[in-house]
C-alpha cells in the first residue's frame, strides 16, 4: 500500500526547504588554526586550560586517528572529508571562560531564543515557576557558552557543568570514566572525536538522588568550515535516575559540516538514564547541497545491577547519519531500550540503529524503529542484538519498519542477530504493513472512515516512540505524531 | 585494508594455486572457459578464500576452515560408482530418474538420458558444453553476488556436470534426481545447468553420496525457470563428512512462473547453501525453504538474495535450524525490491532452536527497498526448547528424549509441511530423529 496523502503533507512539511533554524548568527568569532595536527590539539588543550594528562590523552588518540582509515561499511556516500581543512576550534570572541547567565553575549541570547531555547532563569526569579523547568547547557561552535540552573542542582548534589569546567573542577571524575564505555579507539570518528572534542557536557548524579528537573543540551554549529567535536559523558550512581534532552541546529550553509560527538552513559546499581533526542541540524539544501555529516558514536554502559538505559530519537537533520545509540548490558537484571523516528527527506542519507549488547544474566533489551524515507533520501536501520555465552536469559524483541512516501527513495533494514547462549530468547519482527482486520472493523464499526480507521490505529502505534520523549521536547516532535505509517514496509 | 599489499597466502590457497597447474591442461572446455579460469584463480591470488572480513563471509570463514586443499579427484570407476549408489541412496523407493556425475563427471552409462529423452528432457555432459561455442555463457556468476569467492572456487577447477533441459510444454512424469558420487578421496567442482522451457514442470532431486575425503565438494546449480513453467528443487546435503560442503543455487524466475526449494542439512562439519534468486518476469513466485541440522563443531551456513528485480512478485523465505553441542548456525537473508518492483510481496522469516548451551545462532535477515508499494516483512527469533511444552508432553508420559524430538521434529516440519513435495520429503523425518539420535 502506498503512504496516505495525509502522511505525505506531514512529511513534506518538514521537507529540507522548510529548515527553519537555518540562519546565521552575526557574531565575531575566533578561530585556532585550519588542520589536524599535534599544534592544533595542544592549542586546543591549551586553550581549554587542561591538565597534562588529558593532552596527553588527546595526543595518543590523535597518533591512532592518523594511522585509521575511513570505514566504508556503511550505506552512506559521500567525498573524502579533508581533515585538514577545517577548524577544529571556533568560540564567539565574547566567551572567556564560564559565565553567569546575566554577562552572556545578547547576541547569543537571541539567538537561542529564536530557536526556542530559553536560556534565562528569570522566570523563577519573578515567583512565576513553569510547570517543567529545564536546565540547559547550551553549546555554540567549540565552547558551552552558559549553563543553567547550576547552582540549585548543586543543592541536590548533581553536577551539571561543560566537559571542559569539569576537566577542571572535577578532574578525577572525568579521569575515571572519560573512554571508559567508548575506548579511544573505537571506531573512525571517536578517535577523531578523543582527539580534537572542544566541548560537551558533563552530568554526575551522585547515588540515590533523582535528578530534580531535566538536564538538556543544546548544539549549534554557527561557523563556517568548522568541526563541531562535542562529548558528553553522564555518570548515574547507585539508585539515581536522570533525564537527559539534546537538541541540534544549524545555520543554512552550502559547504558540508561535521559533526563527530562521542556520547558515554554509565549506570551504576539500580541506576536509570533517559536520554533523548531531538536532531534537527541543517539537512542540505532540496538539492542535496550543503547540510551537516552526523558521525556520532553514542553508547551506554548498565554497569550495574538492575540499571537501565533507554535511547529515544527522532531524527529529521543532517545531510547525512551514521549513529548506533547503543546499551552494554553488563550488570544483572539490566535494561536497554531504544525508540527511534527517523525522517529523511531531500537528498538525506540515514544509516543508523542500535546495539544491544548482551554480558549478563537476565537482561533483556527493546528496540523501536520507525523508518520514514521520502523524496530522493536513502534510510537504513542497521542493528546489532547480540548475547554472549554468560548472558542466560538474555530477552530481546525488535521491531523495525520503514514506510517509502514516493519513488525515489529507499528504506533498507540490516539487523545482525546473533545468540551465544541457548536461553536468550529474541525476536525480530517487522509487521506494520499489516493492520489487523478485527482493528480496523472495530473502528469502522464506530463509524470511522478507513483513513480515520488507519490513522487512528496507526497513530497509537508511531507513539511507542514518541511518548517515550520528555514533554518538553514534545513540541517539535509534535509534527511527526501525526506522521502514519499505514503504506510501510519491514 | 590496503588492496595493493599483497596478501600472505594460507596453505590452503597455496595448495590451490598448485592444484590448479598441475590440473589446468586436463580440465574441460574452450580457450574462453580458459581464460575464466585463470582469472577465477586470480581473484583467488589477489583475495585469498572468502573470510571473515568480507561481509558475506563473516560468520562463515572459509579460509580459516580449510587448512589444507585436497587435490581433485580422479576418474571414477563406472563399477565403483554403482557400488556406492546401491549402498547410499538417498531417496530409497521413491520412483525416480538418475542423471549421476561420478568425481565431479557425467557418468552417463548410470544416467536414465533415454528415458528422459523419451519425455521431452535432454542431458548433455558439461565438459562437453563447455568445450562447445558459448561456452563462457554456462559459468556466469549471479547479479547480486558478481564476485562470490565460492563461485569463482568452482569457475576455476570445474571438473564436469550436465546441461539438462526440458523442452517447453513438458511435464516429466517422475522426479529426476541429480546425484553427485564419489568413488574416490578427493575435491569436486560440478556446474550445472538446468532449463526449463515455456511451461515446462520438473521436480528436481539434489543428493551427494560417497566419500570424499579431505575434498571439498564445490557445486553449482544454474536453474533457468522459463516463463509459465515450475521447479521445485529438493537438495538433501546429508551424511557424515569433515570436508567442506559448498552449495550454490542461481536462479533466474520468468515471468507466470514458479520455483520452489528445499535445502536440507544436516550433520556436516562445515557447510554453505547460499542461493540467488532474481526475478526476471512478472507475477512469479519464489519459495525458498531450509532446514538446518548441526552438532559438535559444525558450521552450517544458508544465505539468500532474493532480488525482485521486476513489479508484482512474491516470494517466501521460510528457514529453520537446530543447533546442538557447539554447532553454529548462519542465516543471511536479504529481499531486495527494485525502484520500479511495486507491488512485491515478499516474506522471510529465520528460526533457530538451540539445544546446548554452548551453540551459536547467526541470524542476518536483511531488507533493500526502492519501491514504495510493497508488502515486504521479516522476522528472526532464536531460543531453546520451550519448557512448558517439555513439561506437557512428560506429564503424559514421554520420556524426555521422545518429547524433546517430538518437538523438534515439530518445529522443523513446519517448513518442511509448507514446501510440500510429500513423497520427496516423508524420508525426512526419519534424517532428523537419525540426526537427533547419532550426531
Amino acid at each position: 500500500m502506498p503512504a496516505v496523502q495525509e502522511t505525505i503533507d506531514k512529511v513534506k512539511a518538514i521537507d529540507v526547504d522548510q529548515y527553519k533554524y537555518g540562519f546565521v548568527t552575526d557574531i565575531e568569532s575566533e578561530k585556532g588554526a585550519k588542520g589536524l595536527s599535534e599544534e592544533t590539539v595542544r592549542f586546543l588543550s591549551a586553550k581549554k586550560n587542561e591538565p597534562e594528562w588529558m593532552t596527553e590523552w588527546r595526543l595518543d588518540a590523535l597518533r591512532r586517528f592518523q594511522q585509521m582509515e575511513e570505514p566504508e561499511w556503511a550505506r552512506v556516500s559521500y567525498p573524502k572529508i579533508d581533515f585538514d581543512d577545517l577548524y577544529y576550534w571556533a568560540a564567539p570572541k565574547s566567551v572567556e571562560g564560564p559565565k553567569s547567565l546575566d554577562e552572556v553575549d545578547p547576541e547569543l541570547l537571541a539567538t537561542y531564543e529564536k530557536l526556542g531555547i530559553p536560556l534565562s532563569e528569570q522566570e523563577i526569579l519573578a515567583g512565576v515557576e513553569p510547570k517543567n523547568r529545564v536546565a540547559v547547557d547550551a553549546v555554540f561552535d567549540s565552547v558551552s557558552v552558559v549553563t543553567t540552573f547550576k547552582e540549585e542542582l548543586k543543592k541536590a548534589g548533581v553536577i551539571f557543568c561543560s566537559i571542559s569546567e569539569a576537566l577542571r573542577e572535577y578532574p578525577d571524575l572525568v579521569r575515571k570514566y572519560l573512554g571508559s564505555v567508548v575506548p579511544v579507539t573505537d571506531n573512525f570518528y571517536a578517535t577523531l572525536n578523543s582527539a580534537v572534542f572542544s566541548d560537551g557536557s558533563f552530568v554526575y548524579i551522585p547515588e540515590g538522588v533523582r535528578c530534580p528537573m531535566e538536564l538538556s543540551t543544546y548544539f549549534r554549529i554557527n561557523e563556517q568550515n568548522t568541526g563541531q567535536f562535542e562529548r558528553t559523558l553522564i555518570i548515574a550512581e547507585k539508585g539515581s535516575y536522570v533525564s537527559y534532552l539534546e537538541g541540534c541546529t544549524a545555520p543554512q550553509r552550502d559547504e558540508n559540516q561535521l559533526h563527530a560527538a562521542v556520547v558515554e552513559l554509565v549506570a551504576l546499581d539500580d541506576a536509570e538514564i533517559k536520554y533523548s533526542t531531538v536532531q534537527n541540524w541543517f539537512p542540505g539544501d532540496k538539492n542535496g547541497k550543503g547540510g551537516i555529516y552526523n558521525f556520532v558514536t553514542k553508547r551506554g554502559d548498565c554497569r550495574g545491577k538492575n540499571s537501565k538505559i533507554s535511547w529515544t530519537q527522532v531524527e529529521t537533520g543532517s545531510a547525512i547519519t551514521w549513529k548506533y545509540p547503543s546499551c552494554i548490558l553488563r550488570g544483572e537484571n539490566s535494561r536497554g531500550e531504544f525508540y527511534s523516528i527517523a525522517v529523511s527527506n531531500g537528498y538525506q542519507q540515514v544509516d543508523s540503529g542500535t546495539k544491544m549488547i548482551h554480558l549478563g544474566k537476565n537482561t533483556s533489551s527493546r528496540i523501536i524503529s520507525k523508518g520514514i524515507s521520502a523524496g530522493r533520501s536513502q534510510n537504513t536501520y542497521r542493528g546489532l542484538v547480540s548475547a554472549h555465552r554468560k548472558a542466560s536469559n538474555a530477552r530481546n524483541f525488535t521491531q523495525c519498519d520503514s514506510l517509502l512516501v514516493g519513488q525515489d527513495c529507499g528504506a533498507h533494514t540490516v539487523p545482525y542477530i546473533e545468540s551465544k547462549n541457548a536461553s536468550a530468547q529474541f525476536e525480530h519482527e517487522a509487521t506494520t504493513s499489516k493492520i489487523s482486520d478485527d482493528q480496523m472493523f472495530y473502528c469502522q464499526q464506530r463509524g470511522l472512515s478507513d483513513e480515520e480507521a488507519v490513522a487512528l490505529i496507526v497513530n497509537g502505534f508511531v507513539k511507542d516512540v514518541i511518548q517515550q520523549l520528555p514533554m518538553e521536547f514534545a513540541v517539535e516532535a509534535q509534527k511527526l505524531i501525526s506522521i502514519s505509517l499505514e503504506g510501510s514496509v519491514g | 585494508m590496503n588492496a595493493s599489499v599483497p596478501i600472505k597466502h594460507t596453505q590452503a590457497e597455496s595448495d590451490l594455486f598448485n592444484r590448479f597447474e598441475r590440473a589446468k591442461d586436463a580440465l574441460p572446455g574452450s580457450v574462453a572457459v580458459a581464460a575464466l579460469r585463470e582469472a577465477a584463480l586470480n581473484q583467488v591470488r589477489e583475495k585469498g578464500l572468502p573470510h571473515r572480513r568480507v561481509e558475506e563471509y563473516k560468520y562463515s570463514d572459509l579460509r580459516a576452515f580449510l587448512k589444507s586443499a585436497a587435490p581433485l579427484a580422479d576418474v571414477a570407476d563406472i563399477s565403483a560408482a554403482r557400488a556406492v549408489l546401491v549402498a547410499q541412496d538417498t531417496f530409497g523407493e521413491l520412483d525416480r530418474y538418475k542423471v549421476v556425475l561420478a568425481n565431479g563427471i557425467y557418468l552417463e552409462d548410470l544416467s536414465d538420458a533415454a528415458a528422459l529423452a523419451s519425455e521431452g528432457a535432454t542431458v548433455t555432459n558439461m565438459s562437453d558444453a563447455l568445450a562447445g561455442e558459448h561456452s563462457a555463457q554456462l559459468l556466469g556468476s549471479p547479479k547480486a553476488g558478481p564476485n562470490d569467492g565460492v563461485i569463482a572456487l568452482n569457475t576455476a577447477f570445474v571438473q564436469g556436470g550436465v546441461v539438462i533441459e526440458v523442452k517447453a510444454g513438458a511435464t516429466l512424469s517422475k522426479p529426476v534426481e541429480l546425484v553427485h558420487v564419489a568413488t574416490s578421496t578427493g575435491a569436486q567442482v560440478t556446474r550445472n545447468k538446468i532449463v526449463l522451457g515455456k511451461g515446462a514442470k520438473l521436480r528436481l532431486l539434489e543428493s551427494f553420496v560417497g566419500d570424499t575425503g579431505e575434498g571439498e565438494l564445490n557445486a553449482v546449480f544454474d536453474y533457468d525457470v522459463a516463463d509459465n513453467s515450475s521447479l521445485a528443487a529438493t537438495r538433501l546435503i546429508v551424511g557424515r563428512t569433515d570436508a567442506a560442503r559448498l552449495l550454490t543455487t542461481i536462479a533466474k524466475v520468468g515471468a507466470q512462473a514458479e520455483l520452489k526449494s528445499l535445502g536440507f542439512v544436516a550433520g556436516m562439519r562445515f557447510s554453505r547453501n547460499q542461493q540467488f534468486v532474481e526475478f526476471k518476469g512478472e507475477n512469479s513466485e519464489a519459495k525458498i525453504y531450509g532446514v538446518t541440522m548441526a552438532g559438535g563443531d559444525d558450521l552450517a551456513d544458508q544465505t539468500l538474495i532474493v532480488d525482485h528485480a521486476v513489479p508484482n512478485c512474491n516470494s517466501r523465505e521460510f528457514f529453520k535450524t537446530v543447533l546442538d553441542g557447539r554447532a553454529k548456525g548462519v542465516y543471511q537473508g536479504r529481499i531486495n525490491v527494485a525502484q520500479h518492483a511495486q507491488k512485491t510481496d515478499g516474506e522471510m522469516m529465520t528460526q533457530a532452536l538451540l539445544l546446548s548451551e554452548e551453540a551459536e545462532m547467526a541470524n542476518k535477515p536483511e531488507l533493500e527497498i526502492f519501491a514504495d508499494d510493497v508488502i515486504c516483512a521479516h522476522g528472526a527469533t532464536s531460543g531453546q526448547i520451550d519448557e512448558d511444552l517439555l513439561f506437557y508432553l512428560r506429564a503424559r508420559g514421554i520420556p524426555e528424549d521422545e518429547a524433546k524430538t517430538l518437538l523438534v521434529l515439530a518445529f522443523l516440519s513446519e517448513a518442511i509441511e509448507e514446501y510440500g513435495e510429500d513423497n520427496v520429503t516423508e524420508g525426512l523425518e526419519a534424517r532428523v530423529r537419525g540426526w537427533l539420535a547419532g550426531h
